[in-house]
């Protein structure tokens, strides 16, 4: 019984494109006798929606389309368009159109690219009907909403058959299209809203009231938008001031070569890429081996700074500024000199491009995301480093007292050398990050440096919770701000915030209390 | 900050031969135009690029004096003084675009050209006086002077020390180049002002305008550098000094730290602002790439090779350090950042006490 029904059921489907090809090829019926005929024609084979339409009414709007003296079509490549085979071509005349007929032939196609197998193509054509509704567009429309699978041309198609439904006599449809229209939530969308409610002031309070929902997820997504702008911008700020909060925070060694740190980090991710360029199986996760090669390779940049320069200068702040300055110099006019002072390309790899798209149209780029990500990693791994390794116990008691700390056995030297290393290796970090979104030149760093120290000195000096906080307000902040001020004039506008903002709290948000914030 | 400075007035034969050294240099340096008026095919004739670069010279050397009185003798190393410098400059280049009148590309009679570009109609209040002379000069030395009084009025009230305030004067002059290279500042974008044509009736670019800004310079430098001596050597400068070694000690003695402080960091930001107004009509530009952090620490650098805490060392430094520049950038330019990072490296490690010190004997 089972395998009868089985076979009457594949019998049925395979009987299905057979019923089609007679119906499309009795649509062809008339076609090339008057063009009064030739524009029926065409505009039975778009209603018909079946996709071999398609190259047949190109065909005919090239004036590429042939028929034979016994009535066949053929295609421009010699095939009879109603059986698919090759066919004979004596005699066959081009099929001629006239103004009339291009126009059916542009609605027709309009309409058949909705179900054209190409996305791209579905989706302009699902645009292009939105911007000219017309109500027998709407069975067209509903029938490709019911195979239509990809979420943004779903929405494309919705808007449009909404835009028709909009224009049709039919009440009912037109308060439907208007709820609908309602959950959506885009300027489209309210567009066409505003402009349907002059013509339509029947239903003037549905209209409106599908406005005001629309109008309150546009605001809530600015909201989010805003918020995850801030949040990436954030992240980027704390993996730089991370390294900072390290080696001024902790040490209280001011080093101005800490944005060039950044810099070696980004060109460290590069050299990486090219060295895994000629391997093809390794080529995608060039980015990820960046990671713990940034961090050796400006760790030791940082261990030998220390080693062999500020040692020298402990106890002299200003000294160590001007001097570290000066390395940084050095370091970015070695780069420079050994790579080029044009930007070199980090590519992101394929797992790390293209846009999420979030309910209520909320878009967020992949690579700012794995950024948000990566800055949560860094913080909780430089948390953990400091929290529950002996290297983090021996770096919190030779900043609390050097000497104890000596007489404990500890090699407070190579203590120094480590922490700094530790905070110069953060910087590599964050040059990895920031190889994804900005131009790696030499000079990468110094757009960073100063915003960092204002996240360090505004976060509080010595406190990870206060670099976090810190950095996060500031990106938040002048994200929230760019669209009133512009992105420079926030930037300002932090600026001075913050030298305001350091009169009420000169220690910053998160003082240290107790013994270690006297000295 | 440490002890192994120099004090203010060292006596000895190293100082005598310096000041001798000093007054010789001067001479020559005021002999530069003359010898400009030389027949070319002379043997003593200079060049005008000679000239011009000297004159450049001794607006830095200005700024140099300016920094050294703040960092050297009251220990406040401030990484924005190239802001002072700028602002300064930006208000004698405002008075030259107004003086360009009908004679800019557009041939308006009153806007200047990139304001008819970008479709003023026009002048914005805050360039309203600008045409004359005397309210620039005023303003050279007013907008400086304001902002270091807010600014430091801000820091030293809330006690911001050392490397922050360094910070926070390098955030000051790294917000004034974001917000000048802003179009609509009206302060002529990332292009700043150029083109300009004459000053007090005399055209630039002529052999008598080089100089009148020349001997300017010269004068507006003694001019500093004795005002300079009479501060440090004043029972102000003595206060400033013992802020500089020990700043809670001097307050717990009644001195008021932090008027000092704000009076010598003002003065010095006048002083920025004078030097700016004489080095803008020498080179002919400005733009708000004088803002850039990087200017400010190399002007500090200066200081620090010639020796801070002395008045000849900044002078010292400022030509020193320039000339060094000058002659690498032309013979090998890749050289000149590895040179002026490797001073930075050397002078902080090997030579706290800059130049001077290898002639004078360290105080005990």
């Amino acid at each position: 019984m089972k395998r009868h029904l089985l076979g009457l059921c594949l019998a049925l489907l395979l009987a299905l494109p057979a019923a089609a090809q007679d119906r499309f090829a009795s649509a062809l019926a008339g076609l090339g006798e008057g063009f009064g005929q030739t524009a029926e024609v065409a505009e039975r084979l778009g209603a018909l929606g079946d996709p071999r339409a398609i190259p047949l009414l190109r065909a005919l709007q090239d004036g590429t389309l042939r028929r034979t003296p016994a009535g066949a079509v053929l295609l421009p490549n010699g095939t009879d368009a109603a059986t698919g085979q090759p066919a004979d071509a004596t005699g066959a005349e081009p099929v001629r159109i006239n103004n009339r007929v291009r126009q059916v032939l542009r609605g027709a196609l309009g309409r058949l690219q909705l179900i054209s197998p190409d996305p791209a193509e579905r989706l302009a054509a699902a645009e292009a009907v939105f911007r000219s509704p017309a109500p027998e567009n709407v069975p067209l429309l509903q029938s490709a909403l019911t195979q239509e699978r990809e979420a943004r041309i779903r929405a494309q198609l919705e808007l449009a058959l909404a835009a028709s439904q909009l224009r049709a006599d039919d009440a009912a449809a037109k308060r439907d299209a208007v709820a609908r229209l309602g959950t959506a939530a885009t300027t489209e969308a309210r567009a066409l809203l505003i402009e349907a409610r002059a013509a339509n002031p029947e239903i003037a309070t549905a209209i409106d009231v599908s406005i005001a929902a629309i109008e309150q997820r546009l605001a809530l997504r600015r909201v989010v938008e805003t918020l995850f702008q801030g949040l990436s911008l954030g992240s980027v700020l704390l993996l730089a001031a991370l390294g900072l909060a390290v080696t001024f925070g902790v040490m209280g060694v001011i080093n101005m070569a800490h944005g060039e740190f950044v810099m070696l980090g980004a060109y460290a991710t590069f050299v990486v890429q090219e060295l895994c360029r000629g391997i093809p199986w390794l080529a995608p996760w060039s980015l990820p081996l960046a990671v713990p090669a940034a961090f050796l390779v400006t760790a030791l940049a940082g261990a030998v700074l220390e080693r062999g320069l500020i040692r020298h200068l402990y106890g002299r702040p200003l000294e160590t500024l001007l001097m570290t300055f000066g390395v940084g110099m050095i370091l970015q006019q070695a780069v420079r000199l050994a790579f080029g002072a044009q930007n070199r390309e980090v590519v992101s790899p394929s797992w790390m491009q293209g846009t999420l798209m979030f309910p209520g149209g909320i878009a967020m780029t992949q690579n700012r995301l794995w950024i948000i990500v990566f800055g949560i990693f860094v913080l909780l791994l430089v948390v953990a480093a400091i929290r529950f390794t002996r290297f983090g116990l021996e770096m919190r008691a030779v900043v609390q007292n050097r000497r104890i700390a000596a007489t404990m056995g500890i090699r407070t030297g190579r203590v120094d050398a480590m922490t700094f290393a530790f905070g110069s290796g953060l910087a590599g970090l964050a040059g990895v990050a920031l190889s994804q979104i900005d131009n790696v030149s030499p000079n990468l760093g110094t757009g960073y440096i100063i915003d960092s120290f204002m996240v360090v000195v505004f976060g509080g000096v010595g406190s990870l919770a206060g670099t976090l906080v810190g950095a996060l307000t500031l990106g938040v902040v002048n994200k929230v701000l760019e669209p009133y001020a512009g992105a420079v004039l926030a930037k300002v506008c932090v600026l001075v915030a913050i030298m305001l903002f350091i009169q009420r709290r000169p220690k910053g948000l998160f003082a240290l209390k107790g013994r270690a914030a006297e000295s | 900050m440490s002890a192994t400075l120099a004090s203010p007035a060292p006596s000895g034969f190293g100082r005598m031969t310096l000041r001798l050294v000093l007054i010789g240099a001067v001479l020559i340096l005021a002999l530069l135009p003359v010898l400009n008026q030389m027949p070319t095919d002379s043997a003593l004739h200079v060049s005008d690029f000679v000239v011009t670069v000297c004159g450049k010279w001794i607006t830095y050397a200005v700024l140099a004096l300016a920094i050294d009185l703040a960092w050297g003798y009251a220990g406040i190393l401030s990484l924005g003084h190239g802001a002072f410098f700028a602002l300064g400059g930006y208000a004698m280049g405002m008075h030259l675009m107004r003086l360009i009148g009908p004679r800019g590309v557009y041939g308006h009679p009153v806007l200047p050209d990139f304001m008819v570009f970008l479709g003023y109609q026009e002048l914005p209040w805050y360039w309203l006086g600008f045409d004359h002379f005397p309210f620039a000069i005023l303003m050279a030395m007013a907008v400086p002077g304001l902002l270091a009084l807010v600014v430091g009025y801000l820091a030293f009230r809330s006690r911001i020390t050392g490397v922050y305030l360094s910070i926070i004067t390098q955030a000051m002059t790294y917000a004034l180049m974001l917000a000048f290279f802003r179009n609509d500042m009206g302060f002529g974008g990332n292009n700043g002002f150029t083109d300009f044509k004459e000053l007090l009736g005399m055209p630039l670019n002529t052999p008598n305008a080089r100089s009148v800004l020349f001997y300017a310079s010269l004068a507006l430098l003694l001019g500093a550098l004795w005002l300079c001596s009479a501060v440090t050597r004043s029972k102000l400068g003595r206060v400033l000094v013992a802020i500089r070694d020990a700043e809670s000690r001097v307050r717990f003695l009644g001195y008021d730290v932090t008027q000092h402080k704000l009076f010598v960091f003002v003065l010095s930001a006048v002083l920025a602002g004078l030097a700016g107004a004489l080095y803008v009509p020498q080179v002919g530009i400005i733009n708000p790439g004088e803002f850039s952090p990087a200017n400010s620490i190399e002007a500090v650098i200066w200081v620090a090779v010639g020796g801070r805490g002395t008045l000849l060392g900044a002078l010292l430094g400022a030509f020193s350090v320039n000339a060094l520049k000058t002659w690498l950038t032309t013979v090998a330019p890749d050289l000149w950042l590895f040179a002026l990072g490797g001073l930075f490296v050397a002078v902080t490690l090997f030579l706290p006490r800059g130049l001077i010190g290898l002639f004078t004997k360290a105080p005990k």
